[in-house]
Parts: C-alpha cells; sequence; structure tokens
C-alpha cells in the first residue's frame, strides 16, 4: 500500500511520440481523450486504488512574502517557465509495478488521429508521514 | 455507549449469519448496517443482550436484502429454516474470518481492509481516513475483497502466517485518522492469540506489545523522530513491557522459535535496558543471526550490521555492511551512522545528506536533514 503521483506535463517532460498539441485535434478527439481519462479514473475507483485526480490551469502567479506589514508580492505567469505542471492523478496501490502500469495505461490516452500519445507522465512515490517501528 | 464490545462482538455475528446460511459477503454487509443501527440507538436505549441485539438486527437486514434481491426462492428456504437464537457462537467463527479475511487470494490492501472491517468491526469510512483515501475507494477494495473470497468456504482453517502478515501490516500503519491501527492491531492479535495456541502468533503479540510501549518517547511533542538511544525511557510504558516480556517467554519456552518470537527477543532486551549504554548488543546480535537463520532478509542483515557496529565497533559494523547492496533502504542512513561512530564526520555527513534524499518517509527525511546539519555545524566548529 503506497501512494503514488502521476504528474502530467504541459511541458518540462521528453517529447510525447504522438506529439500534436491539443488544439490542433479534431473536437471528437478531445472529447475522446477525457472519456479515456475519466473511464481510468472510474475504473481505479471501481478497484479501490483511486485517491484523487485534479488538472490545472496552465497560468499561474508566484507569490512571496515581503516583509512584516506588506502584502505578498505576486509576479509572472513566466511564459519562459520550463516545468508546468498539468494536472495529476494519486493512486493508492500494493506495488511500484502496479504503479508503473497504471501510468503507462494513462500515458495510452488517445490524441491526434485517435492514437495513444505516448506522452511522459512522471511518477513520484509519496513520503509515508509515519515511520516504520523498526528501529 | 461501549464501541469496545461493539467491534468484538462483530466477528461473532458474522459467524452467527454465516451459520444460518448467510453467505460471507451478504452476512458482513448486513451486520455493518447493524452496527451503524447500534451506534444511533443504544446510547438511549442499551440493549441488556448486544449480541443478541446485533443478531436479530442483523438477521433482519439480511432477510430484507435478500428479499430486495431477485434470489425470492432462496429468501423462503432460508426463513423455513431459520433456527432459534442459537448458542453463543465461539472462538472458532472468529477465528475462521481471520483466516478468510487474510486468504492468500487476497491483495495485502484488500486483506487489510476486510480484516479491519469484518474482524475489527470499524466503519468504511474509519478505514478510509484511517489509510487516507476517499470512502469510496475503501467501499470499492472491501467489495473487490468479498467477491473474490466468495467462493472460500469457512470451514477449515488457513495458514496462521498469513493472519499474522496482515495484522503485522495494519500495526505498521500506525495510527492516522480517528482509529489508533497500532492499538487495533494488538486488540486482533491478541483476540486471536486467545484462540490459537501458536507461539508465533504470541511472538507478534509479545513484539506488538514491546514496540507500543515505547510509542509515546519515539516522537518529540513536534512530530519529529527521537532515536531509540535519545529516547527518556521513563516514558516508556513498563506494563506493557512485562506483559510483552512474559507472552514472550512463555512462547519461546516451547521451543519453536520463529520470525516474529526472535524480533520480539530484539525488542525484548531493549526494553531491558535501563540506559542505552547498557544494552546488550551482543544478544542482540545473536538474535539477528537466528533471524538471518529464519529469513535470510537483506531487511534483517542490514539491522544486525547495526548491532554489529554497536556489539564489536563501527569498523566491524562497516565490514558487516559493506556485504550488502547499497540499494538496500536505508543502508546509507546506517553507513552514516557507522561512518560518524567512526569518527569520518565529513564522509558522515555527506551519508545523512544523501539518506535524507532517499528517506521513505517525512519523519525519516527531516531527521536525517538534521543529523546532516549537526555534523556539518561541527565541523565548521
Amino acid at each position: 500500500m503506497a501512494k503514488y503521483l502521476l504528474l502530467k506535463h504541459y511541458r518540462g517532460a521528453p517529447a510525447a511520440v504522438n506529439d500534436v498539441p491539443m488544439d490542433q485535434w479534431t473536437p471528437e478527439e478531445v472529447t475522446d481523450h477525457i472519456q479515456y481519462m475519466d473511464d481510468f479514473a472510474k475504473r481505479l475507483e471501481k478497484t479501490g486504488e483511486f485517491v484523487d485526480g485534479q488538472a490545472l490551469s496552465p497560468e499561474g502567479t508566484f507569490v512571496r512574502y515581503d516583509g512584516e506589514g506588506r502584502p505578498p508580492v505576486t509576479d509572472g505567469p513566466f511564459a519562459e517557465t520550463k516545468d508546468l505542471i498539468a494536472g495529476w492523478m494519486v493512486i493508492d496501490v500494493d506495488t511500484y509495478e502496479r504503479a508503473v502500469e497504471l501510468a503507462g495505461e494513462l500515458s495510452a490516452a488517445p490524441g491526434s488521429g485517435g492514437k495513444p500519445i505516448h506522452e511522459w507522465l512522471e511518477l513520484r512515490p509519496f513520503l509515508g508521514d509515519h515511520p516504520t517501528v523498526t528501529e | 455507549m461501549d464501541e469496545a464490545l461493539l467491534r468484538s462482538l462483530t466477528p461473532q455475528v458474522i459467524a452467527v449469519l454465516v451459520r444460518r446460511g448467510a453467505g460471507f459477503a451478504a452476512a458482513e454487509d448486513a451486520v455493518q448496517d447493524a452496527l451503524v443501527e447500534a451506534v444511533r440507538v443504544w446510547p438511549a436505549d442499551p440493549p441488556r443482550d448486544p449480541k443478541g441485539w446485533l443478531v436479530t438486527v442483523a438477521w433482519r437486514r439480511f432477510l430484507d436484502a435478500t428479499r430486495a434481491d431477485a434470489a425470492r426462492r432462496r429468501r423462503e428456504d432460508l426463513i423455513d429454516e431459520e433456527p432459534a437464537p442459537g448458542p453463543a457462537a465461539g472462538v472458532d467463527d472468529t477465528l475462521q474470518l481471520y483466516f478468510l479475511c487474510a486468504h492468500p487470494s487476497l491483495s495485502a490492501s484488500s486483506a487489510v481492509a476486510l480484516t479491519l472491517r469484518a474482524v475489527g468491526g470499524l466503519t468504511t469510512r474509519q478505514i478510509a481516513r484511517a489509510y487516507l483515501v476517499p470512502e469510496a475507494t475503501m467501499a470499492q477494495r472491501i467489495s473487490r475483497a468479498k467477491r473474490t473470497v466468495s467462493a472460500v468456504r469457512l470451514d477449515r482453517p488457513g495458514d496462521v502466517a498469513t493472519v499474522l502478515r496482515v495484522l503485522y501490516l495494519v500495526f505498521n500503519e500506525g495510527y492516522s485518522g480517528d482509529v489508533d491501527l497500532a492499538a487495533e492491531a494488538i486488540r486482533l492479535t491478541r483476540q486471536l492469540a486467545a484462540g490459537v495456541d501458536h507461539p508465533e502468533v504470541a511472538g507478534l503479540l509479545a513484539l506488538m506489545l514491546l514496540h507500543h510501549a515505547r510509542r509515546a518517547s519515539r516522537t518529540a511533542p513536534d512530530g519529529s523522530l527521537v532515536p531509540l538511544a535519545e529516547q527518556d525511557r521513563t516514558r516508556w510504558d513498563t506494563a506493557a513491557i512485562a506483559e510483552g516480556v512474559a507472552v514472550l517467554q512463555a512462547a519461546l519456552a516451547r521451543d519453536r522459535l520463529g520470525e516474529f518470537q526472535a524480533q520480539a527477543a530484539v525488542a525484548a532486551l531493549h526494553a531491558d535496558a535501563p540506559t542505552a549504554a547498557e544494552t546488550d548488543w551482543v544478544q542482540i546480535v545473536e538474535w539477528y543471526d537466528e533471524l538471518t537463520r529464519l529469513t535470510d532478509s537483506p531487511v534483517v542483515r542490514l539491522n544486525r550490521a547495526v548491532a554489529v557496529g554497536e556489539a564489536d565497533g563501527p569498523r566491524a559494523g562497516l565490514a558487516a555492511l559493506a556485504e550488502l547492496h547499497d540499494s538496500l533502504p536505508r543502508h546509507t542512513a546506517v553507513a552514516a551512522y557507522l561512518h560518524e561512530r567512526d569518527g569520518d564526520l565529513a564522509t558522515a555527513a555527506g551519508l545523512y545528506a544523501e539518506a535524507a534524499r532517499k528517506a521513505p518517509t517525512l519523519a525519516e527525511r527531516d531527521h536525517l536533514t538534521r543529523q546532516a546539519a549537526r555534523l556539518n555545524t561541527l565541523r565548521r566548529g
């Protein structure tokens, strides 16, 4: 039982095999793609492995503290940011192998021409929040 | 409202329904419903016979569900055959549930979830919170698990070792949410030990008690990890230690050594030391030798390297460590510790930082980062 984050990038991941920007797809292809993602999440709910899934807007703002009594400073969005997260799915699975298998399935979501995108997804294990008893 | 009583009755009531002819999955659902009803009704109107009450309500729920099903004929058969409220289900029935819920056809996470619900009497919501997954996900995990074991007959004992593995997993999950899983694992193991005469069951119970006894001292108020050597030993639970040691000694006297007894023996030696410096590391190394013989697990050999480092000096520990592959989890952390003991602070600091990057839990990562920072501060003088 371990939780993993499947991270989907707008930018920053190696190029997908079927690397056509989404705005160049047909509307049906976009619909099919979204349907595939929804079905995938629903299937994981049924297997008892789904924890969370979210998509993010590409436009974000950087914020930082600017000293006592001052409002936070905001900046961006930075068009040149190399690594841009598009969304994620969190899964709770028995093994690393199962996590890889599921990431592979998600990466097969259909894209342009109805063919799998073969997009690179980043798989990151969660840090557990409790130590084991082994001392 | 005695929640502990309610929970301890859960497996017995499931067993009664199964003996009356209900399938395990349907019986388990009906008893969950009855538990929810009990939580609602009992505080204002406590029953004189809690178990009889649960059996009656669960059986009614089961019949309602069956009636709603298409299986009308089967339902009528059951009503015809409905027995008078029978004698209390024995320990044996509860045992069968342990075996069923830990059945080898189940994945580890499914076995854990099913055990907590059917044997532990926890609700799906409580289990979901404890494992930090949505309730719908946990509900699906449990219903799949029930489908997986639906064809398994409840009339023969399984392998105790599979049950022990599941209970140990529950114990290791610790505590998040409103259920203390470590305490729950102890309760379930204690209940199992009352029904199964097996030295490894006793060994696991002893191991859990001895670890649990040190829990309060294992984390600082800010949540950071306190290593064994630095723990405030006056905060150890002496009653739990005494019980763990007694359970272990009785088990060891049977002369059928197993993995859990040997691990408990190591824990007992730590618990027995009034100060860290007085720890009997030579005996601990001997127990790790036994464990290596029993399991030949690389994790055991890693722990053994630590013990050798304490018993025979850090160089001996590093030599033992050199025989193990450095991809092993916590290998780097052990190497850092042994190098520090050996006086090589520069190497140790670098290894602590590397170990922090590889740490599997947040508490360990923070602890190792602090170790690296401590040594680097020392070196800057």
